[in-house]
């Protein structure tokens, strides 16, 4: 039975068009790794194996500067997202549904809704007319840019967190005189962690990855890495941008599979 | 309800407020607040080096467009721009075809696996996804520029006696689109096909159904969710796709989101940016409610 189900699943071509998009999938990125290993001065020649790339692209100051403020940005997107989105979904689940619920989704999801151009030309004139009353300068404008779009990232593993949990817990503790603060402290932060941190970890990785708004909300001289490498780009190509995007593919894949395990762990 | 038990579900009410209102506040400010100014601009005049003159004009809503000729202040339609919708447009309908026609043969081939080997597959899927997409961008360009993998292999083989001219032409973009976008397609139908009872199809084979009538009459409809989802979910980033088109068009080949970004640069237009903006959200808006309608209608019917 459990074999004919099976034989019956398959339809004619879908295997092969499957292992064609999985090869497509990833012979790009393969490749872009296995040229960062390129010794030839040019993208264009194969010139033998060499970690010069790495090694350049680990003592170019420019690089080195954009990868420090990327990752503080991320950092603090991340911290500032999920601490509020924390807050968010603790409100909006686990009580009777209340008016303005759908008003506050809605809000929370406007990120994933609006096209990241609009975003990102918006707060060009939202930031450039704050800059011009009061002066002040600094990647503050970034970071919140990116902190806002990154809530929604990070409310939702953690919403999903709060509605599989069990309430009779935070009843049980109540119910043993725990005051409100404690309950939460002992009980609810424990089990929801988890959910707290795989919500960070998108949030971080999110941050990281953009370019759009990050071009339109930074000052001169503030690339991230994803800036720097889209204004390399528009120069001559060497491999040293191959040898960026490897260390950042890495990173992302390391922090991936650590979210995974992480959700995994919990079913 | 009791005087008590109402008072309790005001505070439930209130705190359920409370704990929101930072997110809001931030949301507000960064997210929502700001398209409100973009409304504001996109009825003022441009500023001659950029930034806006604080008088009331059409002219940004109008640019979209016409075009006043600089002889006689006639306005007539502005082909450029058109070309540019119309490329946006027919981009990003051939992504989603695209995607589409081999995003669910994969979906179909994971959600078939053995439930062990599956969550494998998945997170193959996941990994691009997850990857920046200026990398994955970068990662196309390297395999269909002049001297890329793609035409060293073929001029290798002698398929080609000179390199396939394929970047900064709209078929590059194409190419490009379809790759970033495409787990977007496979990812919800994986979620449908999922959940699709294999029980069926014997069911449908045992009373004499074609493959073909198979896939049409049984899969497709109790599928159906899936494929408005993921073609939403392709086909609205790519109408406002900007790094993409900007690293494989080279600059020549403009989508919208090129195009509003322009008018920020050197166009110094910023009223048509703003209007053209606002024309681009109200496209993707239109499209998401015309999913959430369906979404809903399906779930009634089925039911």
């Amino acid at each position: 039975m459990a074999t004919k189900t099976f034989s019956v699943a398959k339809l004619p071509g879908f295997t092969t068009t499957a292992i064609i998009v999985f090869i497509a999938l990833y012979l790009p990125i393969l490749t872009l790794v296995a040229y960062s290993f390129n010794a030839s001065q040019s993208v264009a020649v194969w010139g033998g194996f060499s970690w010069d790339w790495y090694v350049k692209a680990w003592n170019n100051d420019a690089v080195k500067d954009a990868t420090v403020r990327s990752l503080l940005i991320a950092v603090c997107a991340a911290v500032i997202s999920t601490a509020v989105a924390t807050m968010a979904a603790l409100g909006t689940t686990r009580r009777k549904a209340f008016k303005g619920q759908t008003f506050i989704y809605v809000m929370i999801n406007q990120p994933l809704m609006v096209p990241e151009i609009v975003t990102a030309v918006s707060l060009l004139i939202l930031f450039g007319m704050v800059k011009q009353a009061t002066g002040i300068q600094g990647i503050g404008y970034v970071i919140f840019a990116h902190a806002a779009f990154c809530i929604p990232f990070a409310y939702l593993p953690i919403r999903a967190r709060l509605e599989g949990m069990d309430m009779t817990l935070e009843t049980a503790a109540a119910d043993l005189y725990a005051t409100p603060w404690q309950t939460f402290r002992h009980v609810t932060l424990p089990i929801l962690l988890p959910g707290v941190i795989a919500g960070a970890m998108l949030a971080f990785v999110i941050s990281l990855d953009d370019v759009v708004i990050t071009e339109f909300t930074k000052s001169g001289g503030q690339d991230t890495l994803p800036t720097y490498m889209l204004g390399q780009m528009r120069r001559q190509l060497t491999p040293e941008i191959n040898a960026i995007s490897s260390m950042l593919l890495a990173l992302t894949i390391v922090l991936l599979t650590a979210f995974f395990l992480l959700t995994r762990k919990n079913d | 309800m009791s005087a008590a038990e109402k008072a309790q579900a005001a505070q439930s009410t209130r705190n359920g407020w409370l704990l929101s209102t930072p997110a809001l506040v931030i949301l507000t400010l960064f997210a929502v607040g700001p398209l409100m100014i973009v409304v504001v601009y996109s009825f003022l005049a441009p500023g001659q080096y950029g930034n806006v003159e604080w008088q009331f004009s059409l002219d940004g809503w109008r640019g979209i467009l016409w075009t006043k000729d600089i002889f006689d202040d006639t306005y007539g339609l502005a082909d450029a721009n058109i070309s540019i919708f119309w490329r946006s447009i027919k981009l990003s309908v051939l992504t989603t075809v695209l995607t589409f026609a081999v995003g669910f043969p994969t979906a179909w081939f994971i959600a078939t696996r053995p439930q062990k080997s599956r969550a494998l597959w998945l997170f193959l899927i996941t990994i691009p996804f997850w990857t920046n997409l200026l990398i994955r961008t970068y990662a196309i360009n390297e395999v269909i520029r002049n001297e890329g993998l793609m035409n060293t292999v073929l001029l290798k083989l002698g398929a080609i006696s000179e390199p396939i001219r394929l970047i900064y032409t709209d078929t590059a973009v194409f190419i490009g689109m379809a790759y970033v976008y495409l787990p977007l397609m496979v990812l919800p139908l994986f979620a449908a096909i999922d959940r699709f009872d294999m029980r069926l199809l014997e069911a449908g084979y045992d009373l004499y159904a074609s493959r073909m009538q198979v896939l049409r009459r049984v899969i497709l409809p109790i599928v159906k969710p899936g494929i408005i989802a993921g073609s939403i979910l392709v086909f609205v980033p790519s109408l406002g796709a900007y790094v993409t088109p900007r690293v494989l068009g080279g600059g020549k080949q403009m989508m919208i989101g090129n195009f509003i970004d322009l008018q920020f640069g050197q166009g110094r237009n910023w009223p048509l940016g703003a209007a053209l903006s606002l024309t681009l959200l109200v496209i993707v808006t239109a499209a998401l409610l015309i999913y959430v309608k369906y979404a809903n209608r399906d779930v009634s019917n089925g039911h």
